[in-house]
């Protein structure tokens, strides 16, 4: 369980990045939930903190697929593959994510950075 | 539908999502299933990509659609309450509603047919050949330094070619950008060792059965292995003449898409849709609307006119170019100022928004993702 930021820094329709490997967005929707994704898109280098988020969804700031923050369903391409969602924990007012253990969708480009091939 | 590209796909998904049960006919004149054309001059032109990861369309989609593909459509004609149309093997098809979504072809220069060794990049077909020929290596010349040609150079540049660029007007891109802009982002070819002639009008083509240099007015010759022809799109509405449909630079649209002929909508590059925000007819080639202004346009053929059209965002594109993120959302055209607001454009990191009166208007980033999304959700904030 990795502490991620208090709920009260992070207003509703805002995101936050949490700097870890490979990278983790949590989100407070405008009805008040919280929800925590991989960051990455998985179509190419794209953090989608920095997307548009509507209702349950994040749109990729970059190529327009949206994210269902739910479920990590993807609505169409050009990303063809569901981003991979985490757990999250409210307590004491402190946001917590409990990381996936399923393996994660990464972009190719992404992928094999983090595998130590080249960037 | 008629086109089956990314206008198209979007205009029959957002019939169905929005209840449409019945027929649905997507009639598209290239052989292929509907595929990204982005990538075309960039990652599928250098090679990192290949033709399966171009499809529009997800695995397990399945639209219920009759696909008319290698079909091209000639005429559209009304006939009481049905619209025909007639296909170029004699198929006549029918229907309650039309979607035009038939998008645009590359300009290309007169009498270059025949040359070998020259290009223009639309389709699929087009990358393939550009692309096999760019992989023998030489010299190769972009006429045109707008986003499709200066895409095409940097792609080329990366693949190790000698590539020049030639301009007509003074400044590249300064339609879309402005002057300010347009230079700045522009000079990415120079700072690659990409050659830039700006105000460089082309008097023809050399060559016997194979291109060897583009002849300019001011009498240069520029050698050239490979010549692309980057001038722009026109959008495909010949085949409408005559059908009663207005067309004005495009088909002339509402600001929900509706044409002068009830049941018909226009989307995607082929529809000069009228914008609310600028207070004129605009015609925007850009993916995002493309993909975004069919659901305003389906909303209005299922109802005709009884739903009230939202004001769509202000349109956004993205470039890629000599590894940095170009993006823009806006019209630059009406602006009366632009200034940076973050980074240098020196650095190549920057924002700078496009103001009129005050009023933000425009916003151009290179490589500032996070604040150009936050300009890019004020700018659709603004009321118009
Ligand atoms: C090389 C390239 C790079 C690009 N890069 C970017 C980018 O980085 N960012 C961005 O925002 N935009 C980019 N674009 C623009 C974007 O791809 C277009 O805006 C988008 O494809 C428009 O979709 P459309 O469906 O309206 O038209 P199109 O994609 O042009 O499709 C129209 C389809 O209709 C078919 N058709 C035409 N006439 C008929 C007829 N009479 N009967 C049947 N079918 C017909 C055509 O053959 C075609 O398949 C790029 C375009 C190209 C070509
Ligand atoms: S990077 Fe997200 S859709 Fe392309």
């Amino acid at each position: 369980m990795i502490p991620a930021c208090l709920l009260v820094d992070l207003p509703r329709g805002e995101a936050y990045r949490l700097d870890i490997d490979p990278p983790v967005s949590v989100f407070h929707t405008d009805d008040g939930e919280v929800f925590a994704i991989d960051d990455t898109c998985t179509h190419q280098d794209a953090s989608l903190a920095d997307g548009w988020l509507e209702g349950c969804e994040v749109e990729c700031p970059l190529h327009a697929s949206k994210f269902d923050l739910r479920t990590g369903a993807v609505d169409a391409p050009p990303a063809k593959r569901p981003v991979r969602t985490h757990e999250v924990l409210v307590q004491d007012g402190m946001i917590y994510v409990v990381p996936s253990t399923d393996a994660p969708n990464l972009p190719p480009c992404v992928a094999s950075r983090l595998a130590g091939g080249p960037a | 539908m008629v086109g089956a590209s990314l206008a198209g796909l979007s205009a029959a998904r957002s019939l169905r999502k929005q209840g449409y049960d019945g027929r649905l006919v997507v009639i598209g004149d290239e052989p292929h299933r509907p595929y990204d054309r982005p990538p075309l001059s960039k990652e599928f032109l250098a090679g990192t990509l290949g033709e399966a990861d171009l499809a529009l369309e997800s695995d397990d989609e399945d639209l219920r659609a009759e696909w008319l593909l290698g079909a091209r459509a000639v005429a559209l004609q009304v006939d009481g309450a049905e619209r025909v149309l007639l296909l170029d093997d004699g198929r006549e098809v029918r229907a309650d509603g039309v979607v035009l979504a038939t998008g645009a072809v590359a300009r290309n220069l007169p009498g270059t047919d025949g040359l070998a060794g020259v290009h223009t990049l639309r389709t699929l077909d087009d990358a393939r050949a550009l692309r096999d020929e760019l992989a023998l290596g030489g010299r190769l010349v972009v006429i045109g330094g707008g986003f499709i040609g200066a895409e095409v150079a940097s792609t080329a540049y990366a693949l190790g070619l000698d590539v020049t660029v030639i301009e007509a007007a003074p400044t590249p891109l300064a339609g879309p950008l402005g002057e300010t802009m347009g230079g700045i982002v522009s000079a990415l070819h120079e700072a690659h060792g990409v050659r830039l002639l700006c105000g460089a009008g082309v008097k023809g083509l050399s060559g016997e059965d194979r291109v060897d240099a583009v002849l300019l007015e001011d009498g240069r010759t520029v050698p050239a292995d490979i010549v692309v022809v980057g001038v722009g799109a026109r959008p495909c509405v010949d085949w409408l003449e005559g059908s009663g449909v207005e067309l004005d630079n495009g088909v002339k649209c509402g600001a929900d898409g509706r044409t002068s002929v009830a049941g018909v909508v226009a989307v995607g590059d082929c529809a000069n849709w009228y914008d609310p925000r600028a207070g004129s007819h605009r015609r925007v080639e850009h993916w995002t609307g493309a993909r975004e202004r069919p659901d305003a346009a389906v909303a209005a053929l299922l109802s005709w006119g009884a739903a009230e059209p939202g004001v769509p965002r202000p349109p956004y594109f993205w470039s890629d170019q000599y590894g940095v993120k170009i993006q823009f959302a806006g019209h630059a055209a009406g602006a009366d100022s632009v200034t940076v607001e973050e980074g240098a454009p020196g650095d190549r990191s920057f924002l700078a928004v496009y103001r009129c009166g005050g009023q933000p208007v425009a916003v151009l980033a290179m490589d500032q993702p996070r604040l150009f999304m936050r300009w890019r959700k004020q700018l659709a904030a603004t009321p118009s």
